[in-house]
């Protein structure tokens, strides 16, 4: 459902079924529509039958990095001895993406079933739900939703009556774009400061507390269910163009479009007709001048390359930019791409937790040249610097934070070029033309 | 939709538990104890209870004082710098008292195109606060700017205390503020 707008028939909801549905939130009206049924599916399944079903799905990380889920699930050994955790990503704070948001008010019971499902098929006694401390409705949709859970015996020490013990605590963040990243998460969890962790080693080998920890995005967890529910097959099935994209996927649509939103469709779908038809095209009287599909740390797109893109995995990258969150910010031409970007740089300089030279000083100097040249005091040299800088920023550091805020600038300049040389240009000395006139 | 706007447990009187001088009242005591009591169950150390506990502070006195850290290390077994050095990591921890009413405007990239700057002008304006995190003179209200607030198809959102306002412009501004009162 394009939430807060009208089902489309080109939309195919799964996740978002019960979006703006008030029946759906609470655990009876959860369990009248199915809830809870994979949960004891899985439960007399073994961890290694459903890491094999997710697996098999093809299904694949919804945070950003799109990494299959079931292989990550294979990397925890279930019984060596050891605490092992599930942390759900909850932090959703990438600029553009809002659909965890709308899977916690509507659904939070679909979540609460994914964690347990994830927290049985990798060994782990205790889910750490991690949402930000902005959320406050979504949260305290989460945690009602968990207490009635404990309350019906679905969660605890006695799961569902199986003699499995589940636990699923929410860790209330506080504030940090940077906690989205899966090691600084569980330093927040820690109570540490948001700083990301050097990998290796891995979260499956030691991470929350020096334990094996998977992490996984509200998304990806949600998906479980209905994986378990209706089989591999069945997700794999949803499929409109490269085959190691399968599923269904929320995107969040922001910015100069006529009706913003969050909108299901199967991976592979055109995202010319997801842009014209389902979201409605530009603003009245506009016209689209420029997306970025992924939000806001993926290379900005020309509509040349939007109009051709196939919306998976594959697809984006193909049109020079990538899937990520899902979060499609659109921008219309009444905007200038200078000051979004500058606006986008300020965004990571603010965010960076400062641990790495290159990211630290990185991105403030790029926000303050971006932004002298917006203000239109730029000079000849600036854009070699911004691109100089940004190769500095560029796979140096410990997390991807200094890279994300190198990607709009980079893709910016290369495809918006003229209009960072037309503020620049307003104000250069140019001492030949001087001469002449 | 727009969500009922909670006020602040305190009264506008936030003095982080002091009263003109007075010795620091501590915040783990009856029930706010036993909450902490409760945390140390959810986690296996005690550290990993700062967040939570330092939430509590937060939302006993509305902000978190240099006292309120000392007390939190001390219940912690941390040092008050460790307890500082993660409260300043953390936006959402208000360092310095607030208004009643603390206006949270988002004017990240996807609220900037849908004309966010417009919002914060006019909260600024009629709540005689003027500028960012400066408290309006009757100690009602403090705006601020703040990095996405994960609502950008409901441009522009607004926290508001623990309340989210969705989908604001500047004509609608006067009405928010009339019903805060």
């Amino acid at each position: 459902m394009g939430y807060p707008n009208p089902v489309s028939p080109q939309e195919t909801p799964v996740l978002s079924q019960y979006f703006g549905n008030q029946e759906t939130i609470s655990l009876d009206g959860w369990r009248k529509v199915g809830g809870y049924a994979a949960l004891q599916k899985a439960l007399g399944m073994t961890p290694a039958e459903i890491v094999d079903v997710v697996k098999a799905s093809g299904l694949r990380g919804r945070g950003g990095a799109g990494f299959p889920t079931g292989v990550k699930w294979s990397f925890m050994k279930p019984g060596d001895g050891r605490p092992h955790y599930l942390c759900c990503n909850a932090d959703e704070s990438e600029p553009g993406t809002f659909k965890d948001r709308e899977i916690m008010r509507w659904t939070p019971h679909a979540l609460v079933e994914g964690c347990a499902i994830g927290s049985y098929a990798i060994g782990a006694e205790t889910c750490y739900i991690y949402i930000r401390g902005e959320f406050t409705e979504p949260l305290l949709r989460v945690r009602q939703a968990i207490k009635e859970a404990y309350d019906a015996g679905i969660l605890g020490a006695n799961a569902m009556g199986t003699g499995k013990r589940i636990d699923i605590i929410v860790h209330k963040g506080a504030g940090a774009y940077i906690c989205g990243e899966e090691t600084a998460l569980m330093n927040s969890i820690e109570g540490r400061r948001g700083n990301p962790r050097i990998k290796p080693p891995f979260p499956a080998v030691s991470g929350l507390f020096a334990q094996p920890t998977t992490i996984n995005n509200v998304e990806t967890l949600a998906a479980v269910p209905h994986i378990i529910n209706r089989g591999a097959d069945w997700y794999k099935s949803m499929c409109l163009s490269n085959p190691k994209s399968t599923g269904s996927k929320l995107f969040s649509v922001c910015g100069n479009i006529a009706r913003p939103g969050n909108y299901e469709v199967v991976l592979g779908f055109s995202f010319k007709e997801f842009l014209y038809d389902l979201c409605g095209g530009p603003p009245k009287g506009r016209s689209f001048k420029a997306v970025i599909p992924g939000g806001i740390s993926v290379p900005i797109q020309t509509m040349e390359e939007a109009e051709a893109t196939k919306m998976d995995y594959e697809g984006f990258i193909e049109q020079g930019s990538m899937l990520g969150s899902g979060g499609v910010i659109v921008f219309d031409d009444q905007q200038s791409m200078v000051k979004q970007i500058a606006r986008a740089a300020r965004f990571f300089a603010h965010e960076s937790c400062a641990q790495c030279t290159q990211c630290r000083e990185g991105t403030a100097w790029t926000t303050r040249i971006l932004e002298r040249i917006r203000d239109g005091e730029g000079t000849a040299e600036d854009l070699d610097t911004l691109l100089l800088i940004a190769d500095n920023m560029t796979g140096k550091t410990i997390c991807v934070l200094s890279d994300s805020c190198a990607t709009p600038v980079v893709s910016g300049i290369k495809k918006f070029r003229s209009e960072f040389e037309a503020l620049i240009k307003k104000t250069t000395f140019h001492p030949v033309t001087a001469a002449v006139a | 939709m727009t969500a009922a706007i909670p006020r602040n447990g305190h009264d506008g009187n936030q003095d982080g538990g002091h009263e003109h001088g007075a010795p620091y009242q501590p915040v783990f005591v009856g029930a706010r104890r036993q909450e902490l009591d409760e945390l140390f169950t959810k986690y296996p150390t005690k550290m990993a209870c700062l967040l939570p506990a330092l939430w509590i502070v937060q939302d006993e006195r509305g902000w978190v004082s240099e006292e309120a850290m000392a007390e939190v290390a001390d219940v912690l077994e941390l040092t008050p710098a460790y307890v500082k050095g993660v409260v300043t990591f953390y936006t959402m921890y208000n360092q310095h008292p607030v208004g009643k009413y603390l206006i949270q405007v988002c004017t990240t990239s996807p609220c900037n195109v849908c004309g966010a700057e417009n919002v914060v002008g006019a909260f600024l304006q009629q709540t005689g606060c003027g500028e960012l995190g400066v408290t309006s003179a009757d100690g009602k209200y403090t705006v601020i700017e703040v990095e996405c607030l994960g609502a950008c198809g409901f441009a522009t959102p607004v926290m508001i205390n623990e309340g989210f306002v969705e989908s604001v412009t500047p004509e609608k501004v006067p009405q928010i503020l009339a019903g805060l009162d």
